[in-house]
Order: C-alpha cells, then sequence, then structure tokens
C-alpha cells in the first residue's frame, strides 16, 4: 500500500454521496470548431468534485479538446467554464480571448497528464517534479524537495529520482509525469489518454497508480481513455462523446452493460470485441 | 621571390601580437552575438505585435548589407553625430550586431525544434512565461543548435579580418603594415594565413565533434 496521497483537502468520507457535493467543472454552452468540423457542439457538462469520470468514445470526437479548454490549451469558440466556481473562460461569439489573470489562477487548480508525457528532457525525474513547486508556488526548497521524493516514491521511482527522462521507460515517464502534476496540488487532474502511448506490457503499471489516486484521494479525475475495463473499474461515471456532443453518460455498469444509445452500442462493440 | 625564413621568424612575434587582438575581437564579439541575438531570436518568437515586425527588419537589413559597409558606416559616419569610439571598440560592437542577426536565426530554428508538448507541460504547470523562457525552452533550443553556433563563431574569427579597413589593428592590419615597411608580403601574408588557419582548423574539428556528441539530445 503506496503511503497516502497528500492533496489539498481531506479525504471526503464514504458516506457523502457524489449528488450532494458541490460543482467541480462546468461546461456552460461551449462550442468549439475546426473549419468544417463542430468539435464541441453547445456542450453543456458538469463535473462533481471529487468525481471520477471517464470519457469515451471514436478518435476525432472532441473527447480531448475538453481537457484541452480545461487546460487552457485551446480556446472555446463561445461559451463558459468554470472550475472550483471561478471563470476560466468566459467567451462571447466572435471575440477573441487573451490569457488573463483570472485564467491563470483559475488554472492553478488544474493539472494534465499528457498522452506522450512531455517530461522536461533536460532535467531529472526530481527535477521535472520540483521546478513548478518551486517556482510557481514558491515552496521552500527543502520541503518541496522532500515533497517531490515522496511522490516519486509513492509512483515507484525512487531508484530513479536522478535519471533523465530519456533514461527511463515510457511507463516510468508516465508516472514520473503523475507525480509532477500531483506536486502542484491540483484539485482537478486530467488524464489525456494516459497509456495510449506505452507499449502494452507497461500500460498497467500506469493504471496501478492512477487506480490509487482515484481510490485514495478526493480528487477530481476528468480522464480520456481507450481502456474500457479500467473506466468501467474506477469512473463514477462514464459519459460516451461523439460528433461534438455528449450521447449518453451514467454510472459505468449502465453504459458498459446496458447502453441505451445505438452509437453506444456499436462503439463498444467495436472496442471491445477485439 | 624566394621565402626568407630569417624575416619570418622575425616577424612572428609581431604577428602573433596581432593573431592575440584578432583573438580578442572574436571573443568580444561573440558574447555580443550570443546574447543580443537570443532576445532577438526570443522577441521575434513571441509576435509581439510592432516589436516583432521591427526585429524582422532588423534581421533583414543586417544580413541583407555587407559587413564591410556597416564597419565603415560606424566609423566614419556615427563620429559626425558625436557618437565617437575607438576602432577596436567599434569594430567589436559592428562584428557583433552583424553575427547576431545570424544567430538570431540559429536560435530560432533551435526554439521552433522544440516540441509542441514542452509548451502544452510548461502550461498545464502554470508556469510563468519567463521561466518557460528560461527552465524550459531555451535549454533545449541552445542545447541543439551549440554546433552550428560555433561554426558562426569561427567565421567571425575569420570575418574580423575585414576591420582592418576601419584600422583595428588586428592579425592581417599587422601582416599589412609589415608588408608595406619591408616591401615583402610574401611572408607576412602566408604566415597570417597559416595562422587563422591554425586556430580555425582545430576549432571546427571541435565543432564536428560536438555535433556528434550533441546529436541524440531526446
Amino acid at each position: 500500500m503506496p503511503p497516502h496521497i497528500d492533496t489539498e483537502s481531506a479525504p471526503v468520507p464514504e458516506s457523502t454521496p457524489a449528488a450532494a457535493r458541490e460543482v467541480m467543472i462546468s461546461f456552460d454552452d461551449v462550442s468549439k470548431r475546426w473549419g468544417d468540423n463542430e468539435v464541441l457542439r453547445s456542450l453543456n457538462f458538469d463535473v462533481k468534485s471529487g468525481e471520477k469520470v471517464s470519457i469515451i468514445g471514436p478518435s476525432g470526437s472532441g473527447k480531448t479538446t475538453i481537457l484541452r479548454i480545461l487546460m487552457t490549451l485551446e480556446t472555446p469558440d463561445t461559451g463558459l467554464v468554470t472550475v472550483n466556481g471561478e471563470t476560466l473562460w468566459d467567451v462571447k461569439p466572435g471575440s477573441r480571448p487573451k490569457e488573463t489573470k483570472q485564467m491563470r489562477a483559475t488554472r492553478r487548480h488544474v493539472g494534465m497528464v499528457f498522452q506522450q508525457f512531455n517530461l522536461f528532457p533536460h532535467m531529472t525525474a526530481l527535477e521535472n517534479v520540483l521546478e513548478a513547486p518551486t517556482r510557481v508556488l514558491k515552496l521552500d526548497k527543502e520541503e518541496a524537495r522532500q515533497r517531490s521524493v515522496e511522490l516519486l516514491e509513492m509512483v515507484g521511482l525512487s531508484k530513479h529520482l536522478d535519471h533523465k527522462p530519456p533514461k527511463l521507460s515510457g511507463g516510468q515517464q508516465q508516472r514520473v509525469a503523475i507525480a509532477r502534476a500531483l506536486a502542484m496540488r491540483p484539485k482537478v487532474l486530467l488524464f489525456d489518454e494516459p497509456t495510449s502511448a506505452l507499449d502494452p506490457e507497461l500500460i498497467g503499471e500506469v493504471l496501478n497508480v492512477i487506480r490509487e489516486l482515484a481510490v485514495s484521494t478526493d480528487m477530481t479525475m476528468l480522464m480520456v481513455t481507450h481502456e474500457m475495463r479500467f473506466a468501467e473499474e474506477i469512473s463514477d461515471r462514464v459519459v460516451m462523446f461523439d460528433h461534438g456532443s455528449v450521447v449518453e453518460q451514467g454510472p459505468p455498469g449502465e453504459i458498459f452493460k446496458a447502453p441505451k444509445e445505438d452509437r453506444t452500442k456499436s462503439f463498444l462493440h467495436a472496442v471491445l470485441s477485439h | 621571390m624566394i621565402w626568407d625564413s630569417e624575416f619570418a621568424l622575425s616577424i612572428l612575434p609581431d604577428l602573433l601580437q596581432g593573431l592575440w587582438v584578432t583573438v580578442q575581437i572574436t571573443l568580444a564579439g561573440t558574447v555580443i552575438a550570443m546574447i543580443l541575438g537570443l532576445v532577438v531570436a526570443v522577441i521575434r518568437f513571441s509576435r509581439l505585435p510592432v516589436v516583432s515586425q521591427l526585429f524582422n527588419f532588423y534581421v533583414q537589413f543586417v544580413r541583407g548589407t555587407p559587413l564591410l559597409i556597416q564597419a565603415y558606416c560606424a566609423f566614419f559616419i556615427l563620429p559626425n553625430y558625436g557618437l565617437s569610439f575607438s576602432p577596436m571598440a567599434t569594430g567589436i560592437v559592428v562584428i557583433g550586431i552583424n553575427y547576431s542577426a545570424y544567430t538570431a536565426e540559429v536560435y530560432r530554428s533551435g526554439i521552433h525544434d522544440v516540441p509542441p508538448g514542452q509548451w502544452e507541460a510548461a502550461k498545464a504547470l502554470n508556469l510563468p512565461i519567463g521561466a518557460t523562457w528560461t527552465r524550459i525552452i531555451l535549454p533545449q533550443a541552445v542545447r541543439s543548435v551549440i554546433p552550428l553556433l560555433g561554426n558562426y563563431l569561427i567565421q567571425m574569427f575569420k570575418d574580423s579580418a575585414v576591420l582592418s579597413a576601419i584600422t583595428v589593428f588586428e592579425l592581417l592590419a599587422h601582416a599589412q603594415a609589415i608588408g608595406s615597411n619591408n616591401f615583402r608580403y610574401l611572408e607576412p601574408l602566408t604566415i597570417a594565413g597559416l595562422l587563422f588557419l591554425l586556430v580555425s582548423y582545430p576549432a571546427s574539428q571541435m565543432v564536428r565533434r560536438l555535433e556528434r556528441r550533441l546529436a541524440p539530445a531526446h
């Protein structure tokens, strides 16, 4: 059992039903298009505090765009996005929003784990984790170092603190990336197909870390994934997404065992039958 | 004309003094070119409305005009406006600025080659733009272009001979002076050429080795 993962707030008691918690992420009428392709069509979508949500659906359906808008890596064409009750995006049609102080402040609540890890190749594993807490949170050097070491131990990399990313396997790199995101104590952690770039034998070690986070923390987690069984296991809610909008959503048992929509059925049939 | 070894030997100390001046110009010019070029590259990359345009023009202008004309302008025209410096200082600044336009392009390619994921990761960690440049982007961008920068440094070393035209007393100027004083150009010019080669050849070998060592950057 790995040590307890230290996030900002205390673990939520088992008895608090998800429905009673407050909204952490909110998309209000958010649209985005690339040329003729409507990536998001007037999306309305909420995630509650502490909720673990998996987004599934065919490639190019706009799933990743949801995460990228939350990380402010992409700009919505219109709509309102809030995190923790604070405005992240408030875009009127036709306007070109810029990065604001408000946005940077709200973005602090959000962390992201990328498909391609995106570790800093010129820094060791420890330096990767340590960089932002010392620069952005202005933590005390020794305290930040201590915490970074703990985080790397938690993801099982205590032997690789001084290794640079090119010396690490994909699975190890992704675990460093998770530790790096956690070091900023986000309220919301986004996973963008975190195992898609990994060799099959390395997927398990990364999923184990994510599973541990899901059960032992009250962080809000939003994951785009093709690992259906994993999504079923760890999610409070699964969202089937296609052509820029939510096809259907519900508890994993419902979506995977008894999907209502034909599009969900055919998608699940295609991905689960191979 | 036959090679006179005794004469050659007698002028060697004088020429070595010239070489030392050339090396000094190159080192000081390199510092200017490396720093100024980096600033120009970052500003151009940042796409600030008017400023980036201005620096685009700067690079085009400097690259599009001969070094000799730039040196003449600085040496003969600027003093008319009260800006008068020693030939050496003028020469260093002129060659430094001239090469900053080239190093700016080199840095630009290095910055361009840093994968977008690095910018995204920095943003996801909420790193401020300054730290993103100094801690994440530039260390990677500069590392990959060090050999290219080295090649420009060697070229600058040779180009500094142009500054003899504005009375900077470097290696070539020494050779010319010896030649005209003794009515013998064979030995001074030959030795000057060999001295240039003596420095630039090992230097370019070193750059080549660096290139191989830095090749698998990622």
